[in-house]
């Protein structure tokens, strides 16, 4: 029924487990319908440095979490919210039709713990610091991506 | 590896002797039981002989049991076969919560077609409460069905005291007895009930055979039209192989009941007594009027596919009635109508033993299970409380 990448993410689950000093965290799905997922963030200079997850659910939904929490390890934000529900199932060589849209909460969840670090870095900055906060981003992105491609 | 199949609710192997009887009826004795000469002959005398010992077995009469392809065909054909037959006496049957699909929907396509059904509540053991039946009935009802024994839950029905209540008012009753018939004394005259549903591989017995137990004297309409089989009652020539399988095994189990019982009844207790020892676990159904080899629990905090999985790879074949396990990724209907919280509903587990299981299986998996538990809770956000979790929200699994 699964893929071997998915009960090789499933058997042997990378990043479980709580994080205590994360940056943003995002929970997505509900235990009455059998999948739940949290997951935390680590981010330093617009770039996710560390991710763990806890998640209730089928082996699919333990595998995506496991799968996501891989993906996003180094990625900017804005890479790490191109990360799909696709893009995922795909890292997984693929998972079965019913499981694709009740299981598959890890882009989601990851997209609400990015939005969760945003909100809480609002927050701590005055709002003339953030208007100068955003020119700076893109140019930081920019950078990055020349250092990848040299 | 050592291979513990745990799932005798969703089949059993075939007996071997089972096999051996079967076999000259899938090779050589190919005959039609209608055909005049001696290949119909032997065929009809096979199926004749088949008929006697499932008679035997819960105590009707040879003519009383019409076969059937499976215990899902037989649970059609008698909640529609009845139902049909009696619409001009009234339109109004009573099912209970904790039937099996093929009541279920047997009732809601009679809905659609006209009738009226209640759906008994049951309590928080499975129980359908005869003073309930007593109380739904009206003068428009013709049929009550109560499934004697579920299959996930592993609870016993009180069918003979529903029985009571029903002939008071002369009321049709079905059972189906898929999960006990073959695996624990049934005796139709003793229940009392007018209609009974079985099927061969619950109990040792071949795939795409069951049978209906009905009463004598009691017109029932058929649900397959055409020949004259079956006392034209269900058409279609005979499996004879399955007929004749279903027939030897019904005659072991008649035969071995009570040795098969005492073997599987302490294997299934030390489930039990050690899993309900575990935090958060708890029995469902009831402790003391339940299936001999059934042993079911909700495992709080974790979903029951992802122990499914982990169990299977020890070597575990066992079941769930989860969402996500399900084909139709909906917690079992059963364990929500027993008052179950869904969120626990997912973290249900199904064990279910068979001749074929020892004691050291069993020393294995009270060795692995909690092991299982552990590593599954050490994932879950949820291992110290359900805390924050989100309640009533609208499920998106059905998509």
């Amino acid at each position: 029924m699964y893929s071997d990448k998915v009960m090789d993410h499933f058997m042997n689950p990378r990043n479980v487990g709580d994080m205590e000093d994360a940056d943003g965290v995002g929970t997505e799905g509900n235990p009455t319908c059998g999948d739940a997922m949290k997951i935390y963030i680590k981010v330093e200079d617009d770039r996710i440095v560390d991710a763990k997850f806890k998640t209730f659910g089928c082996g699919a939904a333990i595998a995506v979490s496991s799968m996501v929490t891989e993906m996003v390890k180094g990625k900017t934000l804005d890479e790490a919210l191109a990360i799909s529900k696709e893009t995922v199932a795909d890292a997984l060589g693929g998972l079965p039709a019913q499981k694709m849209h009740c299981s598959n909460l890890g882009a989601d969840a990851l997209k609400k713990a990015i939005e969760d670090y945003k909100s809480r870095q609002k927050q701590q900055k005055p709002p003339a610091a953030e208007k100068l906060q955003k020119p700076e981003k893109k140019q930081r992105q920019k950078k990055t991506t020349k250092k990848k491609n040299p | 590896m050592r291979k513990c199949y745990f799932d005798h609710v969703a089949t059993n192997p075939l007996h071997p002797d089972v096999l051996e009887a079967m076999m000259p009826y899938l090779k050589e004795e190919f005959g039609n039981p209608l055909s005049v000469y001696e290949y119909g002959a032997r065929a009809k005398s096979a199926i004749d002989d088949a008929r006697e010992k499932v008679a035997g077995m819960i105590n009707s009469k040879p003519a009383e049991i019409i076969f059937t392809a499976s215990g899902a065909e037989a649970n059609n054909f008698a909640l529609r076969g009845i139902a049909i037959a009696k619409q001009n006496e009234g339109k109004h049957i009573l099912v209970s919560r904790m039937e099996h699909h093929s009541i279920l929907n047997s009732a809601r396509f009679l809905e659609k077609s006209g009738f009226a059904v209640t759906y008994l509540p049951v309590d928080k053991k499975g129980f359908v409460d005869p003073d309930t039946v007593k109380k739904a009935i009206t003068r428009e009802t013709t049929l009550i069905s109560v499934v004697h024994a579920s299959s996930e839950v592993g609870t016993i029905e009180p069918v003979k005291e529903i029985v009571k209540v029903a002939k008071e008012k002369n009321i049709i009753v079905h059972t189906d007895a898929v999960a006990t018939a073959g695996n624990i004394p049934v005796d139709v005259k003793d229940l009392g009930v007018d209609l009974m549903s079985m099927a061969a591989h619950q109990f040792y017995g071949p795939k795409g055979a069951g049978a209906l137990y009905v009463k004598q004297g009691l017109r029932i309409v058929p649900l397959i039209y055409g020949g004259i089989q079956e006392s034209g009652r269900r058409a279609g020539t005979e499996n004879v192989p399955a007929i004749v399988g279903m027939g030897k095994a019904a005659e072991l189990a008649k035969n071995e009941m009570p040795e098969r019982i005492e073997y599987l009844k302490p294997l299934r207790d030390r489930i039990i007594e050690t899993m309900s020892g575990v935090e958060n676990v708890y029995l469902t159904g009831d402790r003391e009027n339940r299936l001999p080899a059934h042993a079911s629990f909700c495992v709080e905090f974790i979903e029951g596919e992802a122990m499914l999985l982990l169990l299977a790879a020890k070597g575990f074949f066992v079941a769930s009635g989860s969402a996500c396990s399900s084909k139709a990724l909906k917690a079992s209907p059963v364990l929500l109508s027993m008052g179950i919280p869904s969120s626990l509903a997912q973290g249900s587990i199904v064990f279910s033993l068979g001749m074929g299981n020892t004691s050291e299986d069993i020393d294995y998996l009270l060795n692995e299970f909690p092991l299982v538990i552990r590593r599954l809770r050490e994932i879950s956000p949820y291992a110290k409380g359900w805390g924050d979790r989100e309640e009533g929200g609208q499920c998106t699994a059905t998509k």
